[in-house]
């Protein structure tokens, strides 16, 4: 295919080389015997790197296929698709709002607010100072302590909007 | 009452006491814990198994209501059968249900072996549970309880001397709830998008890696070890007459009432139970308006409804589903359609994209939701999201993605036309 030759040239500067290190490979590889097939450990390869990086870098992709025996196109088509999986550069803290209906009936909005006051940010943006990126996810699942929030793997219940900027201050 | 009294009527939760949760596997032992698989294994072929869930007639709790014994009955047997899978959908992300977590982080070693036995009961050679990336502490405790029961010898090579073998693994997600829907949780995790499949083959004859598998919910799958060890008709018993439907049901309440919260009650339990009763009611000065049966993808109800059975048929004909039977109440002061925008922006980020009626029509409604919810709408929107409901409904798409998208808006339009009608602007309604 032509196309796919362009494609997956990477330029501009997320291009640099990426060299999986050891421990990265090992851990793949560990995912990898959990299946009767090399790519269904596509997402928790990608996870390996995000948690090393913060993100999944371009020049990752194609080494990581390689690992799984799958095209980069391939591999690229999985990174993109799901929304954990971040192709773009996020802050050193991941901060993922509830915006779903339960916590939609018990006022999110005032902790949006707080957070985007706070933050000078949006959904979707990142602090200046790379400290924060401010995301909405789909219900976290604890709606009987809404409303709730994750900030990178610490999940956050009953949260009022008086109480963002101390949680924030928790997270350097 | 003693837990092993407690244990006849509230087989999934009597173990937990005070919040405490049980992830040791000598004090989950010391509770009747693996007896069941003791029982299955060593006194039970993989058609008695097979035969008393489905006597049992449990139907799945992931919102669906499928028979799970019927479920299973389609999955090739026999020593030709080759190689099968079972995967537990532990993807909970139906917005408004909250009971899987619960079940997991507090009984991590329930859901092991309930799979084990699910397992043993289609002769699996291997397991999966596919668990949301978000459920940081489920995910430590299953594999910490797997690891337990591999020690002890109910999990790995020739368990307890039965000369079946399997394993069974935590594959956790990376977002998107598409992947609680079977197909697509089958491509995901296949390391694929999680676009679904088209059914027929139905994945017990062709589903993971081409090969027979079954998947079934988490409470779903708790259920089995006490069917083992009391029997089909205790568990028929268990809704009390209240539903034809059998068992408990780990029912749940959210939104502005007193007290929210999780509770084990026999299936068909009422709502208006529920709510006033375990939920003490809305809070101080606000009404009940609406209510969710069973997560997003339901149809909005009324207070008129609260006295029917909350079973699969009961809420079916009033023109609902039970869904998964975490109930969300919206009060007076709140918007319906407000409601109805956040419901359906949430579908339409949470699309696949793969077909176009759901790809493109959810982010119309919501458009036309935004200006009705601004006063902004014009006069035609309303029929045009009439329209939508259809051709959004079942048999446009090519899953059930967006005909529960249209629920919540076909049963708002129902129930609270006149609020959508006041979002038409009102220079244009005049002209109108």
């Amino acid at each position: 295919m032509i196309i796919c030759s362009d494609n997956t040239k990477h330029t501009g500067p997320d291009s640099a080389p990426y060299v999986l290190d050891s421990a990265d490979r090992a851990e793949i590889e560990h995912h990898i015997h959990h299946y009767d097939d090399p790519r269904a450990a596509s997402i928790d390869a990608l996870k390996v790197i995000q948690r090393r990086h913060g993100w999944v870098p371009d020049g990752a992709i194609q080494p990581v296929a390689d690992l799984l025996g799958i095209s980069a196109p391939d591999l690229e088509g999985v990174a993109t698709f799901y929304s954990l999986i971040f192709r773009r550069p996020v802050g050193r803290h991941v901060i993922k709002l509830c915006d779903s209906i339960a916590c939609h009936l018990t006022d999110y909005q005032a902790v949006q607010q707080a957070l985007e006051q706070k933050l000078a940010i949006g959904f979707g943006q990142t602090t200046p100072d790379n400290r924060f990126t401010l995301l909405p996810i789909c219900c976290l699942g604890a709606c009987d302590r809404a409303p709730v929030l994750m900030i990178n793997e610490d999940t956050h219940f009953d949260v009022a909007p008086e109480q963002v900027s101390a949680l924030l201050e928790k997270y350097l | 009452m003693t837990s092993a009294n407690l244990g006849d009527i509230k087989p999934l939760t009597y173990r937990i006491v005070g919040n405490r949760p049980i992830t040791d596997i000598k004090e989950y032992e010391a509770i009747d814990g693996y007896l069941a698989v003791r029982k299955a294994l060593g006194s039970m072929s993989p058609a008695d198994v097979q035969g008393i869930v489905k006597n049992a007639n449990l139907r799945g709790r992931g919102g669906a209501g499928f028979p799970a014994g019927i479920k299973w009955s389609l999955v090739p047997m026999g020593p030709d059968a080759g190689t099968k899978y079972l995967v537990c959908n532990a993807d909970e992300m139906e917005p408004g249900t909250f009971k899987d977590r619960m079940l997991m982080e507090n009984l991590p070693h329930q859901l092991v072996e309930a799979m084990i036995i699910a397992g043993y009961a289609i002769q699996a050679k291997r397991a999966y549970i596919f668990l949301r990336g978000e459920y940081v502490l489920a995910a430590q405790r299953l594999n910490d309880a797997i690891k337990q029961a591999q020690a002890a010898g109910y999990l790995g090579e020739n368990i307890l001397g039965s000369g079946w073998s399997m394993d069974l693994h935590v594959h956790t997600g990376a977002g998107r709830y598409i992947c609680g829907e079977e197909t697509a949780l089958i491509n995901s995790l296949e390391g694929r998008r999680a676009n679904p499949r088209a059914k027929p083959p139905f994945p017990q004859i062709a589903g993971l890696w081409g090969r027979p598998t079954v998947v079934n919910n988490v409470e779903t799958l708790s259920n089995i070890p006490h069917i083992i060890n009391r029997g089909a008709d205790w568990f028929k018993g268990l809704s009390q007459g209240k539903s034809t439907d059998a068992g408990t049901k780990i029912y749940g309440a959210s939104g502005k009432v007193k007290k929210p919260g999780l509770w084990e009650l026999p299936i068909g339990t009422t709502a208006r139970e529920i709510i006033e009763e375990h939920a003490g009611g809305m809070r101080d000065g606000l009404r009940l308006k609406a209510w969710l049966p069973g997560g997003a993808s339901t149809d909005f109800l009324t207070p008129d409804h609260l006295d029917l059975a909350m079973d699969f048929d009961t809420i079916m004909k009033a023109g609902s589903r039970m869904g998964t039977g975490l109930v969300m109440v919206v009060d007076h002061t709140q918007s319906m359609v407000s409601a109805v925008r956040n419901l359906e922006e949430f579908f339409a980020r949470e699309s696949c994209g793969w077909c176009t009626p759901c790809r493109d029509g959810l982010p119309w409604s919501v458009k036309m939701l935004r200006a009705l919810e601004r006063g902004e709408g014009k006069p035609e929107y309303l029929d045009i999201l009439q329209q939508l409901t259809r051709q959004l409904g079942p048999g446009k798409t090519f899953c059930a993605h967006a005909p529960g998208a249209m629920e919540p808006l076909q049963s708002a339009l129902k129930y609270f036309r006149s609020e959508f009608e006041q979002g038409v602007a009102r220079a244009t309604a005049v002209q109108g």
